[in-house]
Order: C-alpha cells, then sequence, then structure tokens
C-alpha cells in the first residue's frame, strides 16, 4: 500500500538498480559556464563567489540564486559566461611588481609634520 | 625555464603560504591528485545526500522537515561547486558525473550504510558532518585556489549541519527510554564507517607523502581520526552513551587515542562496490540522472530554437 501520492526515488529502488549497468548515452549536457557575482547590500560592489552551468543566462541567474543565495544577503546578481572573461596570465604576477619605490603615489610618501625649507 | 626550475617555484609559491591559481603552472601528479580528491569530494556530497533524502518524507515535525530539505539542498550544492573547482584541473562535470554513474569513481565509504532510524539521520548530520568538518577546515588551508575558495562556503553551511543534526540527537537523548535506545542503537552501527571515515591508517595510505608536501593534504588520516576523537568523544559520553569499542582510551603522556581498528578488510570491500548499500545507491543516483534527462533535453531545445519560436 502506497502512503503518498508521488515517488521519491528511493522508493523506486528496483527501477534503479534494473537501468544500473546499461550504457550512458555519449552525449549528456554540459553547459556553458557562467561566473556568479552577487551584490550583498546596495551601494557594495558585486563579487564573485563561484560559477554555475546553464544553457542561457535566464537559466544561470536561476541557478546562481539557488547555488549560491539560500542564505547570505543579496540585493542583485549578475552572471557572466566564463569565456567572456579575458584575464592576465596568473603566472605573469611579476607583472605587477614595482620596479622602483612609489611611495610617492601614497600619503605614507609624505611627512610634513612640521613646515620646512625645501 | 626547465622543468625543474618550474618545479622550484611552484613549490617556492606554496611554502610562502601562497595559493596555485588554475592558469598556474602544476606538476602533473599535483593536478591529477587533486581531480581524483575534488571529484572524490564532489561524489560524497551527491551520494551523501541520498541517505538523508530518503528520510525527508518522513521527518517527524515539520521544523525537522524544512531543516533536512535544507540540508540536503545544500549537500547537492557542495558537490556543484566541488565539480566546478575540479573543471579548473581540465576534466568536465559531465566525465565527472559518468564515472560516477558507470561505478568508475569511488566516494566516501561511510554513505554506503543504510540510515535506518530517524536516530541514523540525527547521528550522521552529527557525527559524519562532524567528521567532515575536521577534515574540511585542514582543506580551507589547502593549496589550490579554487577548492579553499569552495571550501569556505561548504564550511560556512557545514556548521548549520553540524548543530542541526547535535540538536535533533538533544531533543531525542531528553526523550523516551526507546528514543535513547534508538540513538544508542544508530551509535552502536554507524561507529565503525565512522572510525573508517578519514581514510586508511598511514601506513597503508599510498599517495600521502607528496599530496603533504603540496599542500594538497594538510594533515594525515590518522591525525585527522585522533581530532575527531579529541572533539567528539567526550560529548558522546556525556550523553550517558556508550561506544561500542571497550578499548578506546585517552592517554595522558602522548595525547593519543587507542582504539580496536576498524575492520580494515571490510573499507575495502565497501570501495570495491561491496558494501550493504552500494548498488542501492548508484540505482537511485542514476533514475535521479534518467529521470531528469527529459528537463536538460527540453532545455536545450529551448535555447537552440529561441523562445519565440
Ligand atoms: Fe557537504
Ligand atoms: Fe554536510
Amino acid at each position: 500500500m502506497k502512503r503518498w501520492n508521488f515517488t521519491p526515488y528511493h522508493q523506486q529502488i528496483d527501477e534503479g538498480l534494473a537501468i544500473l549497468g546499461t550504457p550512458l548515452p555519449e552525449h549528456d549536457t554540459q553547459w556553458p559556464e557562467w561566473e556568479v557575482f552577487v551584490q550583498a547590500k546596495r551601494g557594495g560592489p558585486h563579487v564573485n563567489v563561484g560559477a554555475v552551468h546553464a544553457p542561457d543566462p535566464e537559466m544561470a541567474l536561476l541557478l546562481a540564486k539557488e547555488n549560491f543565495i539560500r542564505r547570505e544577503p543579496c540585493v542583485n546578481l549578475w552572471i557572466v559566461n566564463t569565456e567572456d572573461i579575458h584575464a592576465t596570465a596568473s603566472e605573469d604576477d611579476a607583472l605587477f611588481q614595482y620596479t622602483f619605490d612609489r611611495t610617492y603615489r601614497n600619503t605614507t610618501g609624505f611627512k610634513l609634520d612640521k613646515p620646512t625649507a625645501e | 625555464m626547465t622543468d625543474d626550475e618550474l618545479l622550484a617555484r611552484f613549490e617556492a609559491r606554496i611554502d610562502r603560504g601562497e595559493k596555485i591559481e588554475p592558469g598556474d603552472w602544476m606538476p602533473e601528479r599535483y593536478r591529477s591528485g587533486l581531480i581524483r580528491m575534488i571529484s572524490q569530494h564532489a561524489h560524497s556530497e551527491i551520494i551523501g545526500a541520498l541517505p538523508e533524502g530518503a528520510w525527508i518524507p518522513y521527518a517527524p515535525t515539520l521544523k525537522r522537515k524544512m531543516t533536512l530539505i535544507a540540508k540536503v539542498q545544500d549537500e547537492v550544492g557542495h558537490g556543484q561547486m566541488l565539480y566546478r573547482a575540479a573543471e579548473t584541473l581540465g576534466i568536465t562535470r559531465e566525465e565527472m558525473i559518468d564515472q560516477l554513474l558507470t561505478g568508475k569513481a569511488t566516494y566516501s565509504n561511510v554513505f554506503n550504510y543504510p540510515a535506518e532510524t530517524w536516530a541514523d539521520v540525527a547521528l550522521i548530520g552529527w557525527l559524519i558532518d562532524g567528521a567532515a568538518i575536521v577534515n574540511q577546515t585542514k582543506l580551507l588551508l589547502g593549496s589550490y585556489g579554487p577548492y579553499a575558495r569552495a571550501m569556505e562556503r561548504i564550511c560556512f553551511e557545514e556548521g548549520f549541519h553540524l548543530k542541526q543534526g547535535y540538536d535533533a540527537i538533544c531533543v531525542l537523548m531528553a526523550g523516551t527510554p526507546s528514543q535513547r535506545a534508538m540513538v544508542q542503537d544508530a551509535l552502536n552501527r554507524w561507529w565503525w564507517p565512522i572510525m573508517m571515515f578519514q581514510g586508511p591508517r598511514d601506513k597503508d595510505s599510498v599517495h600521502s607523502a607528496e599530496l603533504l608536501r603540496w599542500k594538497v593534504k594538510i594533515k594525515t588520516n590518522d591525525e585527522l581520526r585522533q581530532e575527531f576523537l579529541t572533539k567528539f568523544v567526550p560529548k558522546i559520553l556525556a550523553f550517558g552513551l556508550v561506544i561500542p569499542d571497550p578499548e578506546l582510551r585517552f592517554h595522558e603522556e602522548t595525547k593519543e587515542w587507542t582504539f580496536t581498528e576498524p575492520d580494515w578488510d571490510e573499507f575495502k570491500r565497501v570501495i570495491r562496490g561491496g558494501g550493504p548499500m552500494n548498488k542501492e545507491r548508484l540505482g537511485v543516483r542514476r533514475l535521479a540522472h534518467e529521470s531528469g534527462r527529459w528537463v536538460r533535453e527540453a532545455l536545450d531545445a529551448f535555447v537552440r530554437e529561441g523562445r519565440a519560436a
């Protein structure tokens, strides 16, 4: 006697076992990847939190919400096709090393505690 | 740069405590070790959702039901995040899912045991998620950026899993004698699978040394097991529960636990597919995969043909 009007998968173990050894179709869906950016509060930045697979932007937004906003604050979501992101090579971090003292670009480069003649 | 120079630069970066990012040069064994570990971890999250998911229709109260749904949804989300982290190493999610469904992949042995009563569900949330937290808080410190980032979010959610499991145990232990007996019975059956949760003993563990040096692993299996015992044995005993190992003892001098070794032959048998629930778990997973196929195909067609059509 069935007590539910729905059939959770765990009640269909025999059906599962019956197809277990059968070959998988050659191509399943490997959807494009979308990077997810969350804006936690108005005025704040959109921060990358991870990525989802989805066939289109609309579905990507839906999955991003399900995957990343189950309990954390969010006022706005962005998704960007991962292929559309252009980046410097990660091994090129030397590119961002300063070759000479650049403290003159910062407040710390100036000590004006009392007036002095130059 | 020669391979030796690249390796030296890679290891120096790890020694400095910096993370490795997807585009970086990395040794092949680092890449393959990570793929094996992260995909196994992802599969464990997906299969781990099954024993608990099966209890959703039977949860004793509406709050417990909603909590259990939230936890199971978290676990499946963890699986997705981890598949994505592994993909940055050059394998696709589709390949990993195929490996799982065809029985080529392994996942945590602990999910190949049955969750027979509600006390099992409570105990899984408390002690198995608890054991997982011991591992996962270490993985946060791992050297691979995408894995460590995924771990941050996962650890945050695991905190809730542990708390709700502990809470469910508290309620049962404050209940009737038969409720308390149900928890004791769950502990008796789950103790040995839990003792195997951190994996084989260090002396039997094949991959460890290099992965530890490259901070793919942070602690050895034996160290993690010791930490689990230190954290949880006092809490188990505080309930008046009896741990089914008369040899379990803490030694003040060495600050170590000694215990009866779990049956490591059983461990090998279960990982090769011979556990009580291996077939059922994969069967249910495969059925869910097949049942969802029409949705995936419909979405594909929808995108291909355009929504105006
Ligand atoms: Fe999880
Ligand atoms: Fe969990």
